[in-house]
């Protein structure tokens, strides 16, 4: 596996396949995607619209919307560890999405924030209520007054001020920024050992983006918990994570550290990413452009998915069979038949 | 870049947009929402003006007073083109349209900007049959002519927006706003709803156009990796009023302004990976419908004295060609890219 850690694992995701079933066709939405999370590390993935990283991180939650979506094949391995280090491995797939054990899998060990806060908060509850719901559903034995106390706290902690008098706020008295730092309140209040955050800052400004940016890796080192972080914005990728995954139409593309990545990607669709983003430092050069566009996504593609858009692609080979996942070089995975 | 001896092709003085406000069940006005407030600049003909600012700075109300899809509070913004001298903010009827074939926009989202019942061809010609420009077989030569420079093919003429991706669906929206050979275009965030690997084709085409038909562009925009591709200077905006404008490479390696450091420090950087924590500027935007006496940005800068408080500072010029409207400027050393 790339980028071995000395750290505990805590999850592994064994080619994972997670289709949606859809009058048109069949969109194999997540088609064979494996990778591990370890205690404490973070794990950036990448990729465009449709690339299938955030349907690999609902899947890990079990919250894919069914129907249409179904995870149809590979396994979920989380590593549950007790206060002593004995670890429990369950697969996650082979949970009921709405029993009890995922429910409290979901909070308790994997805590998750999306891109639009406020399509995640309750506009008819306060957020010191929707806060402290989470302890009193997963902690049994904890009164309500204790568990305001807490929320109190861990608005405090997030950077919301007056935490004592805004634990009684309702979402839409609160700006954009804030509701982000309530939703992480949310996600971590019942302390999980991994925090996915699907594009957490994307409908922020720049400057609101940059304190979540670092409120969210504080918090990561305080609490020494492992974070998944998702976006199509690279630098902010590059800024959060200790290695990356760089996914396309469902697949890893490549999987190497964070400086690997950066200073030697080997995938054309990473080198070609690369050239087509303009940047705010370094030399200003023309973009080039990655050519044409996304095939549809009910194409079922013989060859490498990357095929018609790559510039070094072997007309018969590249579009004969699919190019295997494959470690390059130590710890530098690559799924391109030019390094075959 | 643009020469500055030239007349500005446009000349923008005071410019104010204010909302009003209401409230209650009379709907009483109590105030305004002060979404321009003052703002000064002047665009050279055939140059890129990029506009910055964070959600709620003025930009977009900017460009769109600039087009006149909004009428301005008050102020003035004088265009000249092809010989005239026109007064935009005054403009009504037939002078009104006549400047709207000089100064078209293009918007940011390609999905909501196009009329799914119109084809590529009724969508884009609208422009030349309203205006009197050209119909029939002439315009159908137009537009396939312009539709061919913008990257879609001929056999694209008849077809819906539903068939189209992002991408191209932005090529339409361009195609629509070059038909009439415009003078001034206004970007509105183009590329920020299109997908990464997608926008260096839109930018690239922006560019060309620009290059052959020698447009002026006013290009906004929240990202400065974008403004920074396209633009020969660079404005920013913060709570509605222009806080630095400048050329480019001065303006990010040499920022005059707190705000515009604040700025460039927040921008995640790749060479920046995992170096810990950058210095944020605390705080966020003052409400629009209630600023501070002084500077706009005085809560959040970590310069700010007394005089910052009182005074509102105004837009003044400091070095060869930047402007800022800071009190401190001159004594400030702010950090740049």
């Amino acid at each position: 596996m790339a980028a071995s850690a000395n750290n505990p694992l805590l999850i592994e995701v064994k080619d994972l396949q997670t289709y949606f079933f859809l009058h048109e066709g069949t969109v194999r939405a997540v088609d064979g995607v494996s990778f591990n999370i370890y205690e404490g590390r973070s794990l950036g993935v990448i990729g465009e619209s449709g690339c299938g990283k955030s349907v690999t991180a609902q899947s890990m939650m079990r919250i894919v919307p069914s129907p249409p979506g179904r995870e149809v094949g590979g396994s979920i391995l989380m590593y549950l560890r007790d206060g002593n280090g004995a670890a429990e491995v369950v697969d996650v797939l082979k949970l009921p999405a709405g029993g009890p054990k995922m429910r409290s899998i979901r909070g308790q060990q994997i805590g998750m924030i999306f891109q639009e806060p406020m399509t995640s908060l309750s506009p008819l509850h306060t957020i010191g209520d929707q806060i402290s719901e989470n302890i009193l559903i997963h902690e049994k034995g904890v009164t309500k007054k204790e568990a305001r106390e807490r929320t109190i706290e861990m608005l405090g902690r997030v950077g919301i001020p007056r935490p004592q008098r805004l634990v009684d706020a309702y979402p839409h008295q609160l700006s954009g920024g804030m509701r982000q730092r309530a939703m992480i309140a949310m996600a971590l209040i019942c302390g999980p050992r991994l925090l996915i955050g699907d594009e957490p800052t994307t409908a922020l400004d720049v400057t609101i983006e940059a304190q979540i940016l670092d409120l969210i890796k504080k918090l990561q080192a305080d609490l020494g918990m492992a974070l998944m972080y998702i976006s199509h914005d690279l630098a902010v990728v590059g800024e959060m994570s200790d290695e990356i995954m760089v996914m396309y139409l469902g697949q890893v593309m490549e999987h190497s550290t964070t400086d690997e990545i950066f200073d030697n990607p080997l995938h054309p669709y990473t080198v070609a990413l690369w050239r087509s983003i303009p940047t705010i430092e370094g030399k200003l050069e023309r973009l080039v452009p990655i050519s044409g566009s996304l095939p549809s996504p009910f194409a079922v593609l013989p060859g490498c998915r990357f095929f018609s858009r790559c510039d070094r692609r072997i007309p018969g080979v590249c579009d004969a069979a699919p190019p295997p996942l494959k470690e390059v070089v130590p710890g530098h995975l690559v799924r391109c038949f030019l390094y075959q | 870049m643009a020469n500055h001896t030239q007349e500005p092709l446009l000349e923008v003085r005071d410019l104010k947009k204010w909302f009003p406000v209401s409230k209650g069940f009379l709907q009483r006005q109590t105030g305004f929402v002060k979404a321009v407030d003052g703002v000064n600049l002047d665009v050279q003909a055939g140059e890129t003006l990029g506009i910055v600012g964070e959600s709620g700075s003025g930009k977009t109300t900017l460009g769109r007073c600039i087009t006149r899809l909004y009428m301005p509070t008050g102020g003035k913004i004088i265009m000249r083109a092809d010989g005239e001298t026109m007064d935009v903010s005054a403009l009504k009827g037939k002078e009104l349209s006549a400047f709207r074939k000089r100064a078209q926009t293009i918007f940011q989202d390609p999905y909501s900007s196009l009329n799914p019942r119109m084809t590529v061809l009724q969508t884009v010609g609208e422009p030349l049959l309203v205006n009197n420009v050209a119909k029939g077989k002439e315009l159908e030569d137009r537009v396939t002519e312009i539709i061919l420079q913008v990257g879609l093919r001929v056999e694209h003429l008849q077809r819906y927006p539903h068939s189209f991706s992002g991408g191209q669906r932005q090529r339409i929206g361009i195609a629509r706003a070059m038909v009439l050979n415009p003078k001034l275009v206004v970007a509105d965030e183009p590329v920020s709803a299109l997908d990464v690997s997608i926008q260096a084709q839109i930018l690239n085409l922006l560019l060309d156009l620009q290059q052959k038909y020698q447009l002026t562009y006013l290009f906004i925009s929240h990202a400065m990796s974008v403004v920074r591709y396209v633009s020969d200077r660079i404005a920013v905006m913060y709570a509605g009023k222009l806080v630095e404008l400048g050329p480019k490479q001065e303006l990010l390696s040499h920022p005059k302004h707190p705000y515009t450091e604040a700025l460039l420090a927040a921008v995640p950087k790749t060479s920046q990976r995992k170096r810990g924590m950058r210095l944020v500027s605390a705080g966020e935007p003052p409400d629009l419908a209630n600023l501070p006496k002084g500077c706009v940005f005085v809560s959040r800068c970590k310069y700010a004295a007394e005089i910052c408080q009182e005074q509102a500072p105004v837009l003044r010029p400091l070095g060869s060609d930047s402007f800022v409207s800071c009190h401190l400027a001159e004594s400030l050393t702010l950090q740049g890219i």
